[in-house]
């Protein structure tokens, strides 16, 4: 047991801290601290533009092995990006999805002429991905999958709806699960399309959400087209690929994404040392367990990780998702106890929330969104308890 | 300093095997049957047991410095232990000798001190306790009523000990004392007493849990030579041992939680109802899953608070504080969730999960409530009340 980063760990942190500081109080000065959950309206073209200086610089696809295009770094390093990067409070990042959930999944199931044809343009922050997975009635049911594709000289034509899409608005393409054989159930008959988002057969149209502002988009598909050979994994695969993409899901990123809750929680205490919350004996209770909840879950983190490279998570990975969407939610009920009565007033017309209004109001969505806590029990139920299936 | 050895949250191969012996022989030697036998005897301890880890496997030596004939170990090794006797509920006075007595020793005694006391202990010939606390259980300065009072070269105490684990049994009691006239964390100092010294009466009492004994210790003027006040025991060391106690607690906790998880988990694979195994029923699932993740949590906070006590002198106490707290209530409520899992038979002397249950109840009061703990971690990082 050993907590302690290498000192080549520490150089790695050091040339990445220099970089983003640099970049940070410099050209891309005023995106500092955009976007991100609850903010994604925020500065989208200069977000766009910051993608590919994070290309330019080498600083995406840092995991991919280096055959693809990749730095092969290491999976603490890949955790030390993250963790300076959401330290400088880098802008939120839009191509994050391409990056980390589709261009893993090209590697892991792609042919070699998908690989040549999208990852270098992922690499290069030039294309950015939108995910294709939930439907109006595929939402926790997911393998209840309706859109349609079928293959019609040489062509996917692809009809149906796709629902809570992030990004799909500025998205060059999609990674879309369609049901491809036609009178099939469940999880088969499904394939996992790369479908390109502009053109005629597309529509999005975003989403207003209970905090005012739109992050997730609804899609139509009417008979959206896409070539034959956009399928990875091959005809009739696509859940094995799907479920495999959301594997990728829980990955290094979440040390990154701690410093951001230390950030939240940061602010909370500072707002209660300014409204005296701070020696209400209740508010002391929850902060100090606030407090310790972020620290487990940074143990837990290290402790997956230790698990190493490569093969298959540790049965404790599975709690990462209910554990942090269920912490950060009693967060956001806490910063509404410290505000008191003040956390009633928006400070701006027409629905301008102030941060921690945000992270109240979008941490409802924490617990849905990525698999409902409600799957997330399935899930440890099923697979790290070996109960059985409840049907 | 460099650091070449990659970052690594987990036990060594050492520290594994250390782990799997010990499982070995809890798993032949510590049954449940074995700890009804034993919490039911007059002393509340498994002699036998106690002989097969203490003397053969030398767990009691563990922490202690090999100058004074331990292994010379350290915290992560003692929470791989603890973990494995919280999980077989083992009734064995380890904690008090061990994380107690053997903590209090190792801050608060000088080399010669040391060198006189430890050997005994590593070598499993002897056990020792902490008695600290006083007539309501107290954790704070105020409570030690004991006197140390100074008598040519001699000292003489008196005081009413009470929660003293295992001190109807230690042959080394650590006594929490303060000197005549002084008042809160002042004139407060640790004292090694021989059980069999004259004016020392002790009696175990009836607790609701029955795996690890409480005794009562009356103090009435015993006459102890001078040395007997260990070197650098003041109130802070003394806080310093808790935390160091608290960790090893924690990780017991952990162990117990685990249990609890397995023994539900295992039920509701078997039990059957309307026609199919409880465990498919998503009420049921659900509940096994907050239960896990209550158990991987707490296990992460036991663990790095192992690490602390080893590695961070400085992060020792709100790591202590943390794990404490999370255990504690993580414990409790998997010992509870278990028994509702069993349902009726859950609620039965005869199915051995009510022991968890009170030893979860007790463990979370000793050395303080998850509440205090919090409280600790509040003024850390939000400075005083």
């Amino acid at each position: 047991m050993d907590l302690r980063f290498t000192d080549d760990d520490e150089a790695f942190r050091s040339t990445v801290r220099a970089w983003l500081e640099a970049q940070l109080e410099g050209e891309f000065r005023h995106l500092r601290g955009c976007g991100g959950p609850g903010r994604e309206h925020e500065q989208i073209e200069g977000r766009m533009v910051w993608e590919r200086a994070l290309g330019g610089a080498g600083w995406l696809g840092l995991g991919w092995p280096q055959s693809a295009g990749g730095r092969g770094a290491s999976l603490i390093h890949q955790v030390i990006f993250h963790e300076e990067y959401a330290r400088a409070r880098g802008p939120g990042r839009i191509g994050h999805i391409g990056e980390q959930l589709l261009a893993p999944t090209v590697i892991a199931f792609g042919s070699d002429e998908q690989k040549a044809r999208f990852l270098p343009p992922i690499g290069r922050g030039e294309e950015l991905w939108c995910q294709g997975y939930s439907e109006p009635n595929a939402g926790s049911d997911l393998a209840n999958v309706q859109t349609r594709a079928e293959l019609v000289g040489g062509q996917w034509r692809i009809t149906g709806q796709k629902i809570w899409t992030s990004h799909a608005h500025v998205s060059d393409w999609c990674f879309a699960v369609c049901r491809t054989d036609p009178g099939s159930q469940r999880h088969k008959g499904l394939s996992y399309l790369l479908v390109p988002m502009r053109q005629p057969g597309i529509t999005v149209r975003p989403i207003r959400q209970l905090t005012g502002n739109s992050e997730f988009c609804e899609v139509f598909f009417d008979g959206a087209r896409t070539p034959a050979d956009h399928v990875v994994g091959g005809v009739g695969d696509g859940w094995k690929v799907a479920m495999a993409t959301l594997a990728f899901e829980r990955g290094v990123s979440t040390l990154g994404q701690q410093i951001g809750f230390a950030n939240e929680l940061d602010a909370i205490i500072a707002a209660a040392r300014q409204r005296g919350a701070d020696r209400d004996p209740d508010i002391r209770q929850r902060i100090a367990d606030a407090w310790i909840g972020l620290r487990i879950m940074r143990w837990t983190a290290l402790r997956v990780l230790s698990h190493g490279e490569g093969g298959e998570l540790p049965p404790e990975a599975l709690i990462s998702k209910l554990y942090w969407a269920t912490w950060h939610q009693r967060l956001g009920e806490l910063a509404m106890d410290v505000l008191g009565a003040d956390a009633e007033i928006v400070p701006h017309a027409p629905y301008e929330l102030d941060p921690l209004q945000e992270l109240f109001l979008f941490s409802r969505a924490d617990t849905i969104y990525a698999g409902s806590n409600e799957i997330q029990r399935n899930i440890i139920a099923q697979r790290a308890l070996g109960l059985p299936r409840s049907h | 300093m460099f650091y070449s050895q990659a970052m690594r949250f987990a036990f060594s191969d050492e520290q594994e095997e250390l782990r799997r012996s010990v499982c070995r022989v809890l798993n032949a030697h510590a049954s449940a049957a074995h700890t009804r036998r034993a919490m039911e005897s007059e002393v509340g301890h498994d002699p036998a047991l106690w002989k097969r880890l203490a003397g053969e496997l030398g767990l009691t030596g563990l922490v202690v410095p090999e100058a004074h004939g331990g292994a010379g170990l350290g915290w992560i090794e003692l929470v791989a232990v603890m973990e494995e006797l919280g999980k077989a509920l083992a009734c064995v006075p380890f904690f008090s000798t061990v994380c107690l007595g053997t903590s209090a020793l190792l801050v608060g005694a000088d080399d010669d001190q040391q060198r006189e006391l430890l050997p005994a202990i590593a070598a499993g010939t002897a056990t020792t306790t902490l008695a600290h606390l006083e007539s309501d259980g107290d954790l704070g300065a105020d409570a030690i009523n004991a006197v140390a009072t100074p008598d040519g070269d001699q000292i003489v105490l008196t005081g009413h000990k009470r929660h003293v684990v295992d001190g109807h049994t230690a042959d080394l009691l650590i006594v929490a004392a303060r000197a005549p006239a002084t008042r809160g964390a002042d004139g407060i100092a640790l004292y090694a007493v021989p059980a069999t010294s004259p004016g020392v009466t002790r009696q175990r009492v009836v607790t609701i849990d029955q795996t690890r004994p409480l005794a009562d210790i009356v103090l009435d003027r015993v006459r102890l030579p001078a040395r007997a006040r260990l070197a650098r025991a003041a109130w802070p060391e003394l806080e310093r041992i808790l935390a160091f106690a608290a960790v090893g607690l924690a990780a017991e906790q952990v162990g117990g939680a685990q249990r609890c998880l397995d023994l539900a988990v295992d039920y509701a694979k078997v039990r059957t109802q309307f026609g199919r195994p409880i465990g498919s029923f998503q009420a049921i699932q659900h509940r096994c899953a907050d239960m896990f993740l209550l158990v991987e949590s707490a296990r992460s906070a036991a663990y790095y608070a192992g690490w602390a006590a080893a590695h961070e002198p400085d992060e020792l106490a709100t790591a202590a504080a943390t794990a404490k707290s999370y255990c504690s209530d993580a414990f409790f409520r998997c010992a509870g969730d278990a028994i509702q899992i069993h349902g009726g038979i859950g609620f039965t002397w005869e199915h051995d999960i009510h022991l968890y249950f009170k030893r979860a109840r007790a463990s979370r009061a000793f050395l303080g409530e998850p509440t205090l703990h919090r409280e600790r971690v509040a003024q850390s990082i939000l400075g005083g009340e």
